[in-house]
């Protein structure tokens, strides 16, 4: 399984996206935000978490209009796989592969804490290693994870099954407590949680083991 | 000249920031405020020839996000 992950200017969660990708099993490159390229033969683009651009205008809105974004709406379109983690979730819903936007947390604070996750489905491959409905343990460190998407737009995602993951207490005012979404042909994942931190028992969980082992083994066999 | 863009959140959408800014502003005593709503200004020196339809194509594809924001262009 190949896999790229995009650099922008104060990405700060590269580094770990690479690790987690690459002991999962995963053939990783890195790309920086102003190559107009992907890797050929690329399954999954990794966005990382950070604060692109200083999170200038808004977050996410300015490493969305990069010369590499062109290339992941375009990887994203053809029906490749695609992870944004944290900003990388900004830069996805800014871009429009995702629904909804991320806005200030209700109580204003930066949140950085490890907090528990439900798996609302199964259905992706990045949710089928785990089990529908159990608990994981995942990291959040962000202040803008506030989830907002129209009552319209929630209705479809709850139907269509694109709800990934709710938090078991809602830490950020987000919609529906939701805190990752898949796309409709769900294989985009935005989340503000960071699996990728959460790899070693060390690390406080090794939660996100089975989200990197899924996409990684269902990747290859697709 | 100049394009003064104003750009708030949606009416319905909730700003934690105005709300922080309401009840900072109760505690010092003042009252009567029935609401804040936070926004942001940003301010295009534009060149000759730009015209109003480029500055609104700047904010649908830059400067505003439709989802959660609105705003009001004015041409000085």
């Amino acid at each position: 399984m190949r896999a790229a992950v995009i650099i922008f200017p104060g990405s700060n969660c590269d580094r770990d996206m690479v690790v987690a990708l690459r002991e999962s099993g995963a053939d990783v490159s890195t790309v920086w935000h102003k190559d107009a390229e992907l890797p050929q033969s690329l399954d999954l683009v990794a966005i990382p978490g950070g604060f692109s651009f200083g999170d200038y205008l808004r977050c996410g809105a300015i490493a969305a209009q990069s010369p590499i974004c062109r290339a992941v709406l375009e990887h994203a379109n053809r029906g490749g796989y695609v992870l944004g983690v944290c900003n990388g979730f900004q830069v996805l819903t800014e871009t429009g592969l995702l629904p909804g936007a991320l806005m200030r947390n209700s109580g204003l604070n930066f949140l950085c804490k490890s907090i528990d996750l439900i798996v609302e489905t199964q259905n992706s491959v990045f949710t089928s290693g785990y089990d529908h409905g159990s608990k994981i343990q995942v990291p959040i460190a962000h202040h803008d994870g506030n989830y907002f998407v129209t009552d319209e737009e929630l209705t479809a995602l709850r139907d269509e099954d694109l709800v990934a993951f709710r938090y078991n207490e809602n830490p950020n005012g987000s919609a529906h407590a939701i805190a990752g979404v898949l796309s409709s042909n769900r294989r985009v994942l935005g989340m503000m949680p960071h699996p990728e931190r959460a790899m070693e028992l060390q690390m406080g969980s090794a939660d996100g083991q089975a989200l990197f082992r899924a996409l990684v083994d269902q990747s290859i066999a697709a | 000249m100049k394009a003064i863009i104003t750009v708030m959140l949606k009416n319905g959408v909730l700003d934690p920031q105005g709300e922080a800014v309401k009840s900072a502003l109760s505690v010092l005593g003042f009252s009567g405020i029935n609401g804040v709503r936070q926004g942001k200004v940003l301010e295009l020196d534009l060149a000759d020839g730009v015209d109003e339809s480029q500055v609104n194509e700047m904010c649908s594809r830059l400067l505003v996000n439709a989802v959660i924001e609105s705003y009001t262009l004015d041409i000085l």
